[in-house]
């Protein structure tokens, strides 16, 4: 390990991918388990008490509307998890950073299309589509980034990957060697959506499971997929109690702990359905019969289109149910994945949907409560269960789990006993890995430990891998590692070719991997939704994008126009030392301004003037309530709008002000210039610019116009009060005024 | 096949169950589900599993495969990959993971027919 990646991570700089790769064959994880947030009863932050939170982060990205709030950045008492799919390790661990400090504290890394039917481990980095090639390197690289993650926001950070396909056993194990904290387990997964011969998926599982029980990682089941792929999904509620429970039932028979099971659990609708009153029954019915599992909310994908803001709502109504119910992993979708894999910025979206949705709902359970007694709802909640307990009823007449899925019993688009025979059927001696399950012999041996099912271990040994002399999970010394295996497919060819990038600090914009150069244009056509399509892909070449593509159109009107978002790559660098950056004026404390203000009686005497009727931005700058001068005592003489220069010159003399404050708006023929400098030859002829601090505002106003044209100031557009304030009580402080 | 939805007619002898009784019922059925689907895992192996062992032996992804797939073609894999391991390590007076990359390369199977012999 270099130095650089083993001190604490600096939030003012990047992750030094470099030095994160230097020493991973000696990195051991320092922790295993799930983290569960720490709740904080009745927490009091800046004026309010919470109801449903944990405790606090020490770096994080609070919510935008929280600078009214002393910035308060309140975590909600789940987990909230976030999905990570760059398909590149060294992106996906900048991503983990951003979304942590929004409030991620679950990093679930999606595996590339096709690893679930490798039969084996795949080592190195190579790159993935649509998620990453699950390695130990990939995996090692993740967690040393994350241990470092973690300590930078003051919280664990759960890491979790998939336990899934034909190599399960061997991906537990890797899992626990690693420290990786949950994973995705669930034979019926394999069974139903990736034709995994059935007796292998589950034979496979057994272990697979028991290894990371071993580990102490979370499972969570794949039942959500039988939501996400059904023709109806509101007519598959029984059918994924009846998944859920197989895979709970099984996951405890082989050892794990309910406590380390959670259901994967998605409010199966989604507008323009009534959803809420469709799903809540189920969401009951799920909690009453799981009472002893963790509840895992995962958001609604099926229904979900390419507009973000769609999204967006579904999933807060989504939120909704799990405050009214409960949630103990509440998983977010980001708004893009209807169309595209995941970018950076919205996995940050999502993540912030769920914390401001949570924080906004905290408590709302006291005294907005499920009416549990209503008839209609309680008639649904009971037909769910009783819809479930026939399919099982059905399931052992004929013949068992094996027989079901040979007769398609799942994911059909009736809501059983209701069948259209177009569910999922699977052949028992059929599928990927037909025919590799052996039977133990009596002599059968694994010397090792947590190892499921018959094991004949030599008469006196009582520690499984005694006879070896330990195994990888009780000696962590003895895990092998392989570096990389293919020497063009990895991390360091990658970072060399965005080196240049990374070494100069160049700036180009990015959404999903360092330097992909990916923007987004949105744009308003008054053309119908075809026209409209083609004509954006023609402005995106005028505007230099290459690649130009239209990923969510949406139309306004049919004739009137078409809403186009419109994606391209924008090949143009920014070297940050060619950048001239004016510096952001230093602002006082409260007290300080207070104090000198006091002290001095400072006075103000402010107008818009000429022929302006503009008044907001100066009750900005004035008012108390807006934070203005005000605030700090200022004594504010407010001349109101269209006053000559003359008088306001008049009106300072005469209040022996000591500031004056002109808005200016309108620029139009110069008329700022005007107004300025005749206010500044005014005060040099009446003698008294040297007692007066002349100050100008306005939307087009710029500090060095202003100055050049007699002011000692000029505030533009997002001036704060403070910032007037500051400048007044240092120029007044350095004039000796 | 398809089938209307019969649920009114078909439900009637859950009526007479409480709340209580019908998610019991929901649990022994699942049990009697899962059972078999246990027995069956506790009784067999695949090469996936076989691989799990030798990793948690110590041996590397790659040696774990083909030592593996070698025990699969000599229908070897119900004794326990591992188990073959640790007798050619005994006899060969090594540790397993210099056993595990002496079988890999092709050496030693001898050994393992001896113990097994007839096995394929």
């Amino acid at each position: 390990m270099t130095d650089s990646a083993q001190h604490p991570l600096d939030p003012n700089e990047k992750l030094d991918l470099p030095a994160l790769l230097e020493g991973l064959e000696q990195y051991r994880p320092r922790r295993k388990g799930w983290h569960w947030r720490e709740p904080v009863p009745h927490q009091r932050l800046y004026e309010f008490q919470y109801r449903e939170t944990s405790r606090n982060l020490e770096h994080s990205v609070p919510l935008p509307a929280a600078h009214y709030f002393d910035d308060i950045d309140p975590q909600p008492d789940c987990v909230i998890t976030t999905e990570i799919a760059s398909g590149r390790v060294e992106d996906d661990i900048r991503r983990m950073r951003m979304a942590a400090w929004h409030g991620a504290d679950h990093m679930m890394v999606i595996r590339t299309a096709g690893q679930s039917h490798i039969d084996g481990l795949l080592e190195g980095t190579p790159e993935g589509v649509g998620g990453i090639a699950v390695t130990r390197k990939q995996v090692r690289l993740t967690r040393k980034a994350l241990d470092l993650i973690e300590d930078e926001v003051g919280r664990p950070i759960n890491f979790h990957s998939y336990v899934s396909g034909v190599a399960g056993p061997e991906m537990a194990v890797m899992f626990a060697e690693e420290g990786v904290n949950g994973a995705h387990q669930d034979p019926q997964y394999n069974v139903l959506y990736r034709n995994i011969n059935m007796f292998r998926s589950f034979v496979d599982a057994a272990v697979a499971k028991h290894v990371m029980a071993s580990a102490d990682m979370v499972q969570i089941d794949g039942a959500h997929n039988a939501n996400a792929t059904s023709i109806k999904a509101w007519k598959v509620m029984p059918e994924l109690l009846v998944q859920h429970a197989i895979n709970c039932a099984f996951s405890v028979a082989v050892g794990m702990r309910k406590s380390d099971i959670a259901l994967s659990t998605v409010p199966p609708d989604a507008a323009p359905a009534p959803c809420m009153r469709m799903d809540l029954p189920y969401a009951v019915a799920l909690r009453d019969l799981f009472g002893e599992y963790r509840m895992r909310a995962q958001q609604n994908t099926r229904y979900m289109e390419s507009d973000g803001r769609e999204a967006t709502v579904s999933h807060v109504m989504n939120l909704m149910i799990s405050r009214l119910t409960s949630a103990d992993i509440q998983s977010t979708i980001t708004p893009d994945e209807g169309r595209n894999v995941p970018w950076h910025y919205n996995n940050v979206h999502a993540v912030n949907t769920a914390k401001q949705s949570l924080v906004g709902m905290d408590g709302l359970s006291e005294i907005v409560k499920i009416d549990r007694d209503n008839p209609e709802f309680q008639a649904r909640v009971r037909a769910l269960k009783e819809r479930a307990v026939l399919f099982l009823e059905a399931m052992v007449r004929d013949g068992g789990y094996f027989r079901s899925v040979e007769d398609a019993y799942f994911v059909d688009s009736g809501e059983y006993p209701e069948a259209n025979d177009d569910g999922i059927a699977r052949e028992s001696f059929g599928g990927v890995a037909e025919g590799t399950i052996v039977p133990r012999e009596a002599d059968y041996l694994a010397p090792v430990c947590f190892h499921f099912g018959e094991n004949n271990l030599p008469p006196g040994v009582e520690k499984p891998c005694h006879p070896i002399g330990g195994c990888t999970l009780c000696d962590p010394d003895k895990i092998p590692y392989i570096d990389e295996l293919d020497p063009e497919d990895n991390v360091e060819v990658r970072l060399a070719r965005t080196a240049e990038v990374r070494e100069k600090g160049l700036i180009t914009p990015e959404v999903q991997w360092a330097a992909d150069g990916i923007v987004v244009v949105t744009l308003f056509l008054p053309a119908s939704e075809r026209v409209a399509e083609v004509a954006a892909l023609e402005l995106g070449r005028a505007m230099n994008l290459k690649d130009p593509e239209v990923i969510h159109k949406q139309v306004m009107h049919p004739a009137e126009g078409t809403l186009i978002e419109l994606k391209g790559r924008l090949e143009a660098f920014v070297d940050p030392a060619t950048l001239v950056i004016p510096e952001l004026p230093e602002v006082l404390s409260d007290e300080d301004i207070r104090e000198f203000v006091a002290e001095r009686d400072v006075r103000c005497v402010a107008a818009t003037v000429g022929m302006d009727e503009h008044s907001v931005g100066l009750y900005e700058i004035l008012d108390i309530k807006h934070g203005g001068l005000e605030k700090w005592g200022f004594t504010c003489e407010h001349l109101g709008t269209s006053v000559p220069v003359e008088k306001v010159l008049d009106a300072a003399i005469e209040h022996a002000a000591q500031v004056v404050l002109i808005s200016t708006i309108i620029t139009h023929g110069d008329m700022h210039r005007g107004n300025m400098e005749k206010l500044a030859d005014l005060a040099a002829e009446k003698g008294v610019r040297d007692r007066l601090l002349l100050i100008s505002g306005g939307t087009q106003v710029t500090d060095e116009q202003a100055r050049g044209w007699g002011m000692d100031a000029g505030f533009g557009r997002k001036t704060k009060g403070i910032d007037v304030a500051s400048f007044i009580v240092k120029t007044m402080r350095e004039r000796g005024m | 096949m398809a089938r209307d939805d019969t649920f009114p007619h078909v439900r009637r002898h859950l009526d007479a169950l409480s709340d209580e009784q019908l998610e019991a019922r929901f649990w022994e059925l699942t049990q009697q589900i899962v059972d078999p689907l246990v027995a069956l895992a506790a009784s067999h192996t695949s090469p996936s599993i076989e691989r799990s062992v030798l990793m948690r032996m110590g041996v590397d992804s790659q040696t774990c495969a083909a030592v593996v797939a070698e025990c699969e073609k000599r229908a070897l894999l119900g004794h326990g990959a591992g188990h073959v391991l640790l007798v050619c390590s005994q006899e060969w007076g090594c540790d397993v993971v210099a056993a595990a990359g002496r079988l890999a390369s092709g050496d030693g199977w001898e050994t393992v027919d001896a113990n097994w012999g007839g096995a394929r």
